[in-house]
């Protein structure tokens, strides 16, 4: 059944390599701090910002830290803001996007006026606008991103909710007097998902790279919290001394924005209706 | 034409006017005190009452708020709690070094993004298309202020050949331009082999070539001049998102711009700032949304907007 997809998948050698990273990344979010040599916040007694060695592979900071260590451990971080980001993003688009699309009417026009609204404020400025009323810290620059590419999901859900609900199997359900929630659920929901996994999937390399970007204005995670942006911010400070300050954390950052977004791609490769043929 | 300029205009308006409205209350939403942010913890009860009173803030929030589009109609936009200077005279200020940055940056992303994009259609299947698109995936992941750290790691503290931060000669323009458009340039350049790809299909292209014009011809004349019609617009919209990218870049080179100042004012808690500046950058987004949707009536002159 998903023969030609696979085949589509399996047509360029990248995509497996962007898989494999992705799963390390996964792995790494669930295991790694057992796996690190040592704690996230264990100082080295007299090991400040030595340069990377094969007892310290990143080297170290500035408080002597093994960077090695930060950087899985930043993963976990990475991995859950950029899931639970888009995870409320998807959440509220769906909602909303249902809404305007199903019942049609003033519904429509209140939630997609907004949505212009929204959508007329750069995204990253829309989470700051959050932010400033929230307070700096990582949940709410996880909630500010969330908020900040809802509309992007209401958009592609109200569309493709206009597609299915003239479908044969809706009017079906409907003529049998199924209530409009079971309709949503059962019939509609299932049949725009396609769509909208692929767009959670390119917002997941976004709300990373936001969230990293916030962080290293100093919006988002704080220090000593080993987030990957953070430690950036950290790292500015010390870049005549330790260039593996800057490197390894910003290239875990965009080996993993690069993965994300070569694995969305195809995704959307695949399951893009419009491409099947 | 008139019609729909007309019609456009005051959509914008209404677009404008919502998103005002969503910053005044959001802005209202944050907790706390702003009489006593402005004075800090140490001051009176009585001081903070009496500049509750001068500053409005009793007031019914209906007040406030039609108070708030008078004064913003009279381009009035409130003082600064920071420097108690009015905002505007801060914005004034401030504007110049970002659009100077935005447009740099997208000057950059035109000239990078339309020649690789060229390329890779002009040699598809081949590997130069290949690595073309690679780089362009990579520029798209690469998050600005990692690439600008690394401009910076190398050509400033190693290398010696540029300034690692400020604002002034074309020195300092070099490295936070790279960052900002090089994610652009990978947008162009996708969007240019595509558009170019899909257009060097066409039946023209094969009767310009029939006839036995060259090469170069044919791709500059009656290729490029079709295909660059989608790469313009989508420039103007990404013009516009270029502006909040100015945030993180600013911050980076220490470029004394709106972005920047946004940063600097959510830390110092200065509300009327950053009330002010994402009006602004707001606003530039709705005009240049505006002025792109007018742009492709002139760029392709089969489009009739009535």
């Amino acid at each position: 059944m998903y023969r030609k997809q696979w085949n589509k998948f399996r047509a360029k050698k990248i995509n497996f390599l962007a898989a494999g990273f992705v799963a390390l990344l996964l792995f790494t979010a669930l295991f790694g701090p057992r796996l690190a040599p040592y704690s996230a916040r264990h100082q080295v007694p007299g090991s400040v910002l030595t340069s990377p060695s094969s007892a310290h592979w990143f080297g170290t900071d500035s408080l002597g830290r093994d960077l090695f260590s930060r950087v899985i451990h930043g993963t976990r971080i990475t991995v859950i803001m950029g899931v639970s980001a888009t995870f409320i993003a998807a959440f509220l688009g769906l909602v909303q996007g249902l809404i305007a699309g199903y019942y049609g009417r003033m519904w429509d026009t209140v939630i997609m006026r907004f949505t212009d609204i929204l959508l007329s404020i750069p995204g990253i400025l829309l989470a700051i606008t959050i932010i400033a009323v929230l307070g700096p810290g990582l949940n709410n620059v996880v909630i500010a991103i969330g908020i900040g590419s809802m509309p992007q999901f209401t958009r592609v859900v109200r569309g493709s909710v206009l597609a299915v609900k003239e479908e044969d199997y809706v009017t079906g359900a409907r003529a049998l007097g199924q209530n409009d929630f079971l309709i949503i659920v059962r019939h509609v929901l299932p049949n725009i998902m396609g769509p909208v996994i692929v767009l959670a999937t390119l917002r997941v390399a976004a709300a990373v790279l936001n969230a990293a970007a916030l962080s290293f204005v100093g919006l988002g995670a704080q220090p000593p919290t080993p987030e990957w942006g953070a430690m950036l911010n950290e790292a500015r400070r010390y870049m005549r001394q330790a260039w593996w300050y800057t490197v390894f954390p910003g290239g875990a950052l965009a080996l993993t924005v690069l993965s994300i977004n070569i694995l969305g791609d195809s995704l959307r490769d695949i399951l893009d209706p419009r491409t099947y043929y | 034409m008139k019609h729909f300029i007309i019609r456009r205009a005051f959509a914008s308006v209404i677009v404008l006017w919502g998103v005002s409205t969503l910053i005044f209350f959001t802005v209202h939403m944050i907790p706390g005190d702003p009489a006593r942010v402005m004075l800090g913890v140490r001051a009176t009860p009585e001081r903070v009452e009496s500049l509750r009173e001068s500053m409005g803030l009793d007031d019914p929030l209906l007040t406030q708020y039609f108070r708030f589009f008078g004064n913003v109609a009279r381009g009035d936009l409130g003082r600064s709690f920071r420097t108690n200077r009015p905002v505007g005279h801060e914005i004034a200020v401030r504007i110049g070094p970002t659009v100077q940055l935005a447009f740099a940056g997208m000057g950059l992303a035109l000239i990078i993004g339309v020649s690789a994009g060229v390329l890779a259609a002009a040699f598809r299947d081949t590997w130069i298309e290949t690595v073309v698109m690679m780089v362009a995936m990579i520029g798209i992941s690469v998050p600005n202020f990692v690439l600008g750290m690394l401009l910076m790691l190398y050509f400033s503290l190693h290398l010696r050949w540029l300034p690692t931060m400020g604002h002034g000669t074309w020195q300092h323009f070099v490295a936070p331009v790279i960052s900002l458009g090089f994610l652009y340039s990978a947008i162009i350049a996708r969007i240019t082999r595509s558009s170019m790809v899909e257009i060097l299909g066409m039946d023209y292209i094969r009767s310009a070539r029939a006839k036995g014009l060259s090469e170069r011809v044919v791709m500059t004349k009656h290729a490029l001049k079709n295909g660059l019609i989608p790469v313009v617009t989508i420039a103007g919209l990404y013009l516009a998102v270029l502006l909040g990218g100015t945030v993180v870049v600013e911050t980076l080179f220490s470029w004394p711009g709106l972005g920047r100042l946004a940063v600097e004012s959510i830390l110092a808690r200065d509300y009327p700032m950053i009330q002010a500046i994402i009006l602004v950058i707001s606003s530039g987004f709705v005009l240049i949304n505006f002025l792109v949707d007018l742009s492709y009536g002139f760029l392709d002159p089969r489009i009739r907007y009535d």
